[in-house]
């Protein structure tokens, strides 16, 4: 009896030991599931989350502090791979945040007065130009957030939907005879 | 939205493929006809009736078309391979129990065709072994033997009514079950293979429809149905291992021809283990999969408390394949060799 | 005559369908009323059109410049005006339109000044750069721009194969070509080997093709050019680069490289013959021979000018039969359905054919995977079908690449032989291209992310160096004032007002430096052009009023 108590303290003192070694010498500097998070979201900047950009919101997340479905331009797939990362259910887009289709900005030539607002607001540099002068936005680096549409006194600044092109259009997934049936029955 | 390619394969479908599989198992059928009496066409029929019936209610239940499903022959492969993996004439129930396992648990409960872990008429018969041991060791004895040959009249009635013969009359054991209780009461092999149901190589009657099998399997190779690696892997496999067992103490256990023939061997070999949905579909991975199923049915048989092992190894072997095929999957052109 | 062949993997055996269209001379097509030209008719970059409506053009003058590394010119099939640089439908499994110069033929076919090229006094390694402007490409049907493949990369190139198997059904446009214009492709091929450096020429032809061969065996011997005509078993996919790689040398390309990694480089008959006619005659690549062929009422091989309408293709062959239920571009393993015969020729498009039920039935309905392997045992690239079509079908796209997806290269035999009659290929395009999506957007996340975590970067150091120099300011001037300070309180305001006003102008030059240092040519372009159009704007504003 005793040297079983024994024994099983010694064990518990040992693995407790280990453990606690091992804490100590495989501690992971950083947040690596916000780095895991951060990841998965789509790096807009464009703070439709409510926080000031992808980064604080992928901390908050880690922290348990944010939902998964706030990020709009991440969509139905982002809160999946959130959902997946995180161990939880996925869950639909809350009240007011709601995908859009992809877009980028687009600046009216003839009206800009070459105030370099937008330049200040683009949280991606994407959009070049200096003062007095035409601004433009590269299209390739847009990520479609939105944030140069308010600072502009003008309102030169528009959304444009990201039409499919050759260049970019993608096989559908195959509708194949069985599946019609099954729907149909 | 259909891409290319635009032309697809004349005469190529499921249908046809299960029909030219049920079409490799005729020559096999008609031999045990021969010598077993009509009684596998009462057995035979009866599990095609039930195999549709069930089919169609399980396809109902999970709310599935009846079409194409019901007609794609496979439920009535399986309902074959049921019917000549266990004893003719037995009770009606007794199939109807089989084919209840094989097809609405094996097969609708994984997800229907192309779906099951195991193969579906091995899980009935395992059911049937396990729950009604009895019935599943009065086996028709070959026509030579027995003292009445029940006439397909006679079949019916044995089978739905009851009748008023002693099983006695026209049952026999195998040579497998023979040969088990020989060395189960301390006697040696010779002992078994003098019983008038051994014949030249195994049992008798049961030794000439194996090699039906056989050519039924190489019609299934010739035509590029199943490939030579599962049945050759599983023969060599049951060879080898009842070789060295035999090496070993010759007295007690029987040699490789007398396993290759004897029992389910042929059957599994190119009927059973082949069954693509369950088994192994590498190359290196069929190899392994077959060679370890000869394997397990010596071992069960020599072993086991089961006469055959046929159906337990390959059900075993069939939870280990989706393992062994990742393992052995082949090397892809343009990969180096030994690069995973 | 033949060389040595080799075994490849996996392959079938169907229909050829070759007999309908390869017993008639090629036909030269007449003139049309407009073309219309694809600025995208290669892989890589689109060209940059060279001309606006009004225009003219002459025969053989660039009107779309490559654009990039990987891309090819285009040049106008004839003379004429050009109406229009707009999206038209093309010639895509798509369906979508892409932008195309649209030109009205003048009927005078007047052509622009072609100069031919002295490659044999060109040393090797050179003469590629000289064709960045022919607009040649692969016409086999990947459409790679064949100046980049004649460069010489780092590994030498040994051996040149050309490409003359032609396995899919129905195509006969390289077996007549090579029947009647063997000299000029073997003059090609002899520029190319020039060009490369390559010691030895194979030429692969299938065996069902044997007076292709016997016309190719012929004309080597007359150009007294050592090149090897191997015949090659008739079995589809055998006109796959790698394919014909491996059966006439034995050499497997490694996965996701290219067959000059083992020092061959492979190309098309009708490239070869392209080529020669580019370095010969100094023509662009102008036309092509395209077959057409199946529900249609003559069906034969046409030699057609780029941009030619198909549907005047069709009208050339005869027109469709009745009850014809749709074209296919290129062959009935890997073509496309075309939506829109107004489409016009490109250089990729071999092969027309016309539909009808019988030919081709409907697709029957799918049933589930048996994982019976029948696919497994024809599949070229020794994959596993069926374990990718799980992977796709459930779009677990890790898995798929995992089981090496991307070396599949959608032949088509996998889907040709399934019993269950499943599209496979269908769901590997499908994952393929999700896959390709998501890493694109993958990449822009990253860069987005990055220039984002720059410019916080740079904030911070932008705020730090400002807060450095507004205190060393502020305590310069603290130490002065303290020596002659009457007035201590408007001495501070001073500062604080000094500061403010620094600040402002350190805001300034922030953002006036921003963001214009770095440009590539490219931003800087749109940049010129877009002020261009501002300063045009008011004038057009004016005339208007």
């Amino acid at each position: 009896m005793i040297s079983a108590i024994i024994v099983m303290a010694v064990i518990g003192l040992v693995l407790g030991s280990v453990l606690g070694w091992a804490e100590l010498f495989y501690r992971v500097a950083g947040d690596p599931l916000a780095d895991k998070i951060n990841d998965i979201l789509p790096q807009t900047q464009c703070g439709q989350c409510g926080f000031p950009g992808c980064r604080p919101y992928a901390e908050a997340m880690a922290k348990g502090e944010a939902d998964i479905n706030r990020c709009p331009p991440g969509g139905e797939p982002g809160i999946q791979r959130l959902a997946d990362l995180l161990g939880v259910e996925a869950k639909p887009f809350g009240e007011g945040v709601a995908p859009k289709p992809k877009s980028v900005a687009l600046i009216d030539e003839n009206t800009c007065i070459g105030c370099t607002l937008c330049i200040q607001a683009c949280p991606v540099d994407a959009i070049v130009g200096a003062s007095k002068q035409l601004h433009v936005i590269v299209a390739d680096l847009c990520t479609g957030c939105e944030l140069c549409l308010a600072p502009c006194p003008v309102d030169c600044i528009h959304m444009e939907v990201v039409h499919e092109t050759v260049n970019n259009w993608k096989w559908r997934y195959p509708l194949i005879p069985i599946h019609q049936q099954r729907e149909a029955a | 939205m259909i891409g290319s390619p635009f032309i697809l394969k004349e005469h190529t479908s499921v249908r046809f493929t299960m029909i030219k599989v049920m079409a490799a198992l005729v020559p096999g059928t008609l031999a045990y006809a021969w010598y077993f009496g009509p009684g596998i066409w009462i057995s035979l029929v009866w599990c095609s009736l039930l195999g549709i019936g069930f089919e169609a209610v399980a396809l109902v239940i999970r709310g599935r078309p009846l079409q194409p499903a019901l007609t794609d022959g496979s439920v009535l492969l399986t309902a074959w391979l049921l019917a000549l993996s266990i004893p003719t004439l037995a009770p009606w129930w007794l199939y109807m129990t089989g084919m209840f396992f094989a097809v609405v648990v094996a097969k609708h409960l994984y997800g229907g065709l192309g779906q099951n872990l195991f193969n579906p008429a091995m899980v009935g018969y395992a059911a049937l072994i396990i729950s009604f041991p009895v019935f599943m060791t009065q086996w028709a004895a070959p026509t030579t033997l027995a003292n009445i040959v029940p006439n397909l009249s006679d079949a019916f009635d044995l089978v739905f009514v009851g009748g008023s013969i002693t099983p006695d009359a026209y049952t026999s054991a195998t040579v497998l079950d023979s040969l088990k209780t020989a060395t189960r009461g301390g006697h040696t092999v010779l002992d078994a293979f003098a019983q008038p149901i051994h014949g030249l190589i195994a049992g008798k009657g049961m030794e000439l429809v194996a090699i039906m099998y056989l050519f039924g399997g190489l019609f299934m190779i010739s035509n590029r149905l199943i490939t030579w690696h599962i049945p050759v892997a599983f023969l060599a496999a049951i060879a080898l291992t009842a070789g060295v067992l035999q090496g070993l103490d010759p007295a007690h256990h029987a040699g490789p021809l007398f396993h290759m023939m004897a029992g389910g061997s042929m059957l599994g070999a190119f009927f059973i283990a082949t069954d693509p949905v369950t088994a192994c579909t590498t190359p290196r991975g069929k190899l392994i999969f077959a060679g370890l199923a000869g394997f397990l049915t010596v071992i069960i048989r020599t072993f086991g408390g089961y006469p055959d092992g046929v159906a337990f190894s390959i059900l075993i072997l069939n939870t280990a394949a989706p393992f062994i095929d990742a393992f052995s999957q082949p090397r892809v052109f343009g990969h180096a060799k030994g690069v995973k | 005559m033949s060389g040595k062949v080799y075994p490849i993997p996996g392959g079938l055996h169907p229909p050829e369908h070759k007999t309908e269209s390869n017993a008639k001379a090629i036909i030269v097509a007449p003139l049309s009323a407009h073309y219309v030209v694809p600025l995208r008719q290669h892989i890589g970059q689109p060209a940059r059109a060279l001309v606006k409506a009004g225009d003219s053009v002459l025969k053989g003058q660039m009107i779309g410049a490559p654009e990039g590394r990987i891309s090819a010119a285009v040049h106008a099939p004839t003379s004429g005006r050009v109406v229009a640089v707009e999206a038209r439908p093309v010639a895509h499994p798509s369906g979508l339109p892409d932008q195309c110069v649209v030109i009205e033929a003048d009927g005078k076919d007047t052509a622009a000044d072609m100069q031919p090229i002295a490659w044999r006094d060109l040393p090797p390694g050179e003469l590629h750069q000289r064709l960045v402007n022919m607009g040649l490409a692969g016409q086999g049907g990947a459409v790679f721009p064949s100046h980049v493949k004649l460069a010489t990369g780092g590994t030498p190139i040994e051996t040149l194969i050309l490409n003359g198997a032609e396995c899919e059904p129905w195509i006969t446009c390289d077996d007549r070509l090579m029947r009647e214009r063997a000299t000029e492709i073997m003059q090609g091929a002899e520029i190319m080997r020039h060009a490369l450096g390559a010691k030895r020429i194979l030429v692969g032809i299938e065996d069902n093709k044997p007076e292709a061969a016997q016309a190719m065996q012929s004309a080597c011997e007359q150009l007294k050019l050592a090149a090897e005509v191997t015949a090659v078993p008739t079995r589809y996919p055998s006109g796959g680069a790698k394919q014909l790689t491996q059966l006439l040398t034995g050499l497997e390309t490694p996965s996701g490289k290219i067959s000059t990694d083992i020092g061959i480089q492979v190309f098309n008959v009708a490239t070869a013959y392209a080529l020669q006619r580019a370095v010969e005659l100094g023509e662009p690549m102008l036309t092509r021979v395209v077959t057409i062929t199946g529900h249609v009422a003559g069906p034969c091989n046409i030699e057609a000018r780029l941009g030619t309408p198909i549907d005047e293709l069709i009208r050339l062959a005869g027109g469709d039969l009745a009850e014809t239920s749709g074209h296919v571009i290129g062959g009935p393993m890997m073509g496309f359905d075309l939506d829109d015969t107004a489409s016009p020729l490109v250089k990729s498009v071999n092969c027309i054919i016309a539909k009808n039920q019988e030919l081709f039935p409907p697709h029957p309905p799918a049933m589930p995977c048996i994982r019976c392997g029948q696919c497994a045992l024809v599949c070229p690239a020794v994959l596993q079908p069926f374990e990718l079509y799980w992977h796709a079908k459930s779009k677990n796209f890790a898995k798929a690449r995992a089981y090496k997806l991307f070396d599949c290269i959608e032949c088509g035999c996998c889907s040709h032989v399934c019993p269950s009659h499943i599209p496979l290929v269908d769901f590997y395009r499908f994952a393929k291209s999700e896959i390709a999506a998501d890493d694109r957007a993958k990449l822009a996340a990253e860069g987005a992310r990055q220039r984002h975590e720059f410019q916080l970067l740079r904030q911070e150091r932008e705020k730090k160096e400002k807060a450095e120099r507004l205190g060393k300011k502020a305590s310069e001037r603290l130490d002065t004032g303290a020596v002659a300070a009457d007035d201590p309180e408007a001495e501070r305001k001073k500062a604080i007002l000094e500061a403010a006003i620094e600040r402002a102008r350190q805001a300034k030059e922030a953002v006036h430096a921003k963001n214009t240092e770095s440009l590539t040519p490219d931003q800087q372009h749109q940049i010129d052009e877009i002020e261009a159009r501002r300063q045009a704007a008011p004038q057009d504003s004016e005339q208007q009023a």
